[in-house]
């Protein structure tokens, strides 16, 4: 009656197994290490990285604990934090010859102490939360209606473009927001300007509009496209975002997209926030655009003059004016690199730039209609551009390669280059959300959840073994195999762990006693009502699985609404919930059974189990079943 | 050990009237101040900065609070958080001023008092996010609601699934009455265990219900009334021991959790308190009251006895 087939033992000794396996690597804590990882995106770390490190490592007879290839970046595991210092030192000298143009990121990282085969196994700890090991935290927000802005701009410029090139007149054109407006002479005009964006301008819808005498053409970004330019400035925000972080040699960030609009940022273990924030927060793009060298804008340099038509008004870094035409020819999209360096002939600073293919096309025939004339590379801080430089074009300028040269000391195109290199955005960003944590409240935070999970435990086993007796032992066994396959499942699924996920940990352990109480009492009642005791600890656990089905149910659905509609703490929180009631109903019903069947199952006459009282209220007052 | 030794059905429902006239009365104080009081958000939901500076000898507050409110700001919170030397001080948002570099230019000038201050935590959180916290709460709340309900609904009976529900939003709103009355924060984590506390929550009431149902397929000869006690009666070991077991892993985190997990500790500790009470005098009166009869439990006669037929309930 009480007898499981072999099976069942077999996955109950399997899901042990898997789970002391990958329970673990939590117990060896963490060793200090340096990482080196790639400061380029055309800069592999391979092999021979590795053979660097090592012979860098041995040169200064630094003894390592052991060197790991691990992805994209070299992990070197260290016996102190004396031995980290001067391990990245010298992988520092060895590596990056040259300070201001660094080739690889060093960076100080803590790395799990879990021996090799564990790591094979792909068992490693739980990722902690930034409130449990420090750091500090970001959300920003990034500017879609900016964005949006930006490529209607763009599109503008290139419509006027080609509408000179296929000779349609036209009596101007202009943005107003998101719309552009091209004002034309007569129907024809109107149906050729609207074939020409059909057929040219996939992104473009157009729409007729008569304002009185007066014909135009409304010309608009369609809903799909204005999505795509969406998810595209996200996109590249990201990619900016990791390219700067990498600048503060942070060993693990986390750069995510959170919604439609929104990027998080983690940098664990970082405690200077003014850096980190400066470098974030210098919400830069990128636009070349012509300068306007007319008399009117000449004038309009001089203070108080007025700016014409079309151009805008820019600080240079010396403070002088200089009058932009609004159109812009380049966006910090079409840059692929920038690098400091010498001009051949004349021996003075530059900055070398390399365009991605549309980049060149533009870059080409923008230089060639401009010989002689000057070119502004302005950069948008918080809304605000400045011109970074203005060069003049001297030749028309192809295959992509631009050297941007005049006026610059080595320290300003080193500086020039390496804003321009790490990337504009597509869109600025907010931050909306910061949060920082010391790592000693990290620490203590660890400490505290511990302690409250661990004495909670004790208490309720305690209490259970003294009013259960036997079968309370089974069932703070099962409460500590419950408690071991969540820490499993936990770091195998490198689910973060934080401070409410420890709280929720602790809470499940209260709630998975549940079952097990739930169970007792029934086996005791059936004693009670004279069941045998085989038939009693049937009937106890079959007829109670329907109740804990039910309210696992319960709490389940609440776990899931959690999870999908908390952010932050309460995430955290809802995912230790959820997977600690699966976990426990497979520890209370089926594993705590297993151990049951085990201990009575194989004895036919069993006169007794030991679960404590069984109190007989006098014959007759019992209820009885009719 | 036995704790219970019941010899007769405790008649719970003999009292249900006068029990739900006070709990009626609980509900509508907690409503009350709800509304005359409001909750005291946390800065996650309002937006604005919350700084934890850490001294090395126990902090002058009068002085932190002089030291910051010559910076300007409007409405500053400073009170200790855990031991004398900790400090948490919140700022509202600034229009104007670049809300990242508020907590360092707080800092800047109680280190120009004080050198030995270090700051422990900031958190800075725009009134956008805020916003959203709280739609996002309230659809997970109108989503367990509905998701219990309808599982309730389906499983057992609907009257079963409103009288659920009364009792565990009856607890949901106790607890946020004891936050508004005593100006507790209401932070994210302590939105996780009301939310927690109603799925919990229905857990007694589901347990109740089920023997509710399988009593009426039993005792064919007793009344509804007698029917609820004897359910209430033979499932209160296993409802005192439940809740005690939780409530010490809730204890367990009230003292040693620290002031983080504090709230948290709190708002399940009234949960579960109310728990168990809401389960037995509001869930199964209003079940009662709703005229929950044998018709009810008895509707898809296919094999009224079966213990194999899974729903037929649980015998507990």
């Amino acid at each position: 009656m009480n007898r499981y087939p072999v099976w069942k033992y077999v996955v109950i000794v399997i899901a042990l197994l898997l789970g002391a396996v990958y329970t673990l690597p939590n117990f060896f804590g963490e060793a200090p290490a340096v990482q080196v990882s790639s400061g380029k995106a055309t800069i592999k770390v391979d092999t021979s990285t590795l053979q660097k490190v090592e012979d860098a490592l041995n040169a200064n007879s630094i003894n390592t604990r052991g060197l790991v290839l691990d992805g994209g970046s070299v992990r070197v595991r260290l016996e102190s934090t004396d031995e980290q210092l001067k391990a990245k030192d010298a992988i520092q000298k060895a590596l990056i010859p040259d300070a201001s143009d660094p080739q690889f990121v060093v960076a100080l990282n803590l790395v799990s102490r879990s021996p090799g085969w564990l790591t094979a196994l792909y068992a490693s700890p739980m990722y902690l939360g930034l409130d449990l090991r420090g750091g500090v935290h970001f959300m920003l927000q990034v500017d879609m209606q900016a964005a949006l802005n930006q490529r209607v701009e763009a599109l503008t410029g290139e419509l006027r473009s080609v509408m000179r090139e296929k000779d349609i007149r036209h009596g101007g054109i202009s943005r107003n927001g998101q719309n552009i407006e091209i004002r034309v002479r007569d129907a024809q005009q109107q149906e050729a300007a609207k074939r020409l964006i059909t057929d040219q301008f996939p992104d473009l819808q157009t729409r007729e509009v008569t304002d009185g005498a007066e014909l135009r053409l409304g010309v608009n970004i369609k809903p799909e496209s204005a999505r795509k330019v969406q998810e595209q400035a996200l996109k590249q925000n990201i990619t900016t975002l990791h390219n700067r972080i990498n600048e503060l040699g942070v060993a693990e960030p986390v750069i995510q997209q959170q919604g439609l609009d929104r990027i998080v940022v983690q940098l664990p273990g970082v405690q200077d926030t003014a850096k980190a924030k400066d470098i974030l927060g210098r919400t830069a793009t990128l636009e070349v655009r012509m300068v306007d060298e007319s008399t009117e804008a000449r004038a309009a340099e001089q203070p108080g003059g007025m700016v014409p038509f079309g151009t805008e008004r820019y600080l240079e870094r010396d403070g002088r004016a200089l009058i932009v035409k609004k159109q812009v020819v380049l966006t910090g999209d079409n840059l692929t690199d920038a690098q400091p360096g010498f001009d051949s002939q004349t021996q003075e600073p530059v900055v070398n730039l390399t365009l991605d293919g549309k980049g060149a096309r533009i870059f080409k025939d923008v230089t060639r209609d401009n010989v002689g004339k000057r070119m502004a590379i302005i950069l948008f801080e918080k809304g605000k551009g400045e011109v970074v430089t203005a060069p003049v074009i001297r030749a028309e300028i192809g295959g992509g390669r631009v050297q941007i040269s005049g006026r610059m000391t080595t320290v300003e195109a080193n500086d020039t280059a390496l804003l321009l290199r790490a990337g504009s955005l597509a869109a600025p960003m907010e931050i909306i959300e910061e949060r920082t944590i010391g790592p000693s409240l990290g620490a203590e935070n660890i400490a505290k959840g511990f302690n409250s999970v661990t004495w909670g435990f004790l208490v309720i086993g305690a209490f259970m073994v003294i009013y259960y007796a036997m079968f309370g032992l089974f069932s703070g066994i099962a409460l500590g195999v419950n408690l071991l396959l969540l820490v499993a499942i936990l770091s195998t699924l490198q689910a973060t762990l934080t401070l409410p996920g420890m709280a929720a940990m602790a809470l499940a352990l209260g709630m998975a006693i549940d079952s097990n109480v739930l169970i007792n009492e029934r086996v005791r009642e059936e004693l009670r009502n004279g069941a045998s005791p085989q038939a009693a600890i049937h009937a106890g656990y079959d007829r109670a699985w329907a109740t804990i089905f039910d309210s696992n149910i319960t709490t389940l659905i609440a776990g899931v609404a959690l999870l999908a509609f908390g952010s932050g703490p309460v995430r955290g929180f809802a995912v230790v919930h959820t997977i600690g009631i699966l976990t426990s109903m497979f520890s209370a019903v089926f594993f705590s059974r297993g151990l049951v069947n085990l201990w009575y199952g194989g004895q036919k006459k069993l006169k007794s189990v030991s679960i404590g009282t069984v109190w007989r209220p006098e014959a007759g007052t019992a209820v009885k079943a009719d | 050990m036995e704790l219970f030794k019941i010899k007769k059905d405790i008649p719970f429902m003999r009292h249900a009237l006068v029990l739900n006239a006070i709990s009626f009365i609980t509900f509508a104080l907690a409503v009350f101040f709800l509304f005359s009081r409001g909750l005291h958000l946390s800065v996650e939901f309002t937006g604005g900065t919350l700084m934890e500076v850490s001294y090395s000898q126990p902090a002058d507050l009068q002085k932190v609070r002089g030291t910051v409110a010559t910076l300007g700001y409007g409405e500053v919170f400073v009170q200790n958080f855990g031991s004398a030397r900790d400090v948490m001080i919140r700022l509202p948002t600034q229009k104007g001023v670049n809300s990242a570099q508020q907590s360092e230019k707080v800092l800047s000038a109680l280190k120009a008092n004080d050198p030995d201050v270090t700051l422990r935590r900031a958190e800075f959180v725009g009134p956008q996010v805020g916003d959203e916290l709280v739609e996002d709460g309230l659809m997970a709340l109108a989503f367990v609601v509905g998701g219990i309900m309808l599982y309730l609904a389906i499983r057992f009976e609907w009257k079963f699934a409103v009288s659920a529900i009364i009792a565990n939003l009856h607890d949901v709103v106790i607890i946020l009455g004891f936050f508004a009355f005593f100006q507790w924060e209401f932070s994210l984590a302590v939105l996780a265990a009301v939310l927690a506390v109603l799925g919990y929550s229905v857990n007694e009431s589901v347990v109740i219900f089920d023997r509710i149902r399988e009593n009426f397929r039993r005792y064919r000869k007793m009344n509804t009334v007698e029917i609820i006690d004897n359910a209430i009666t033979s499932t209160i070991s296993r409802t005192i021991i439940t809740h005690g077991s939780t409530q010490i892993m809730v204890l367990s985190m009230l003292l040693f959790g620290g002031e983080t997990l504090y709230y948290f500790a709190l708002a399940l500790t009234i949960g579960i308190c109310f728990g168990i009470y809401s389960s037995v005098f509001v869930g199964a009166a209003v079940a009662m009251w709703l005229g929950i009869s044998r018709e009810d439990m008895v509707k898809p006669i296919k094999k009224d006895n079966d213990p194999s037929d899974e729903n037929s309930g649980a015998v507990v």
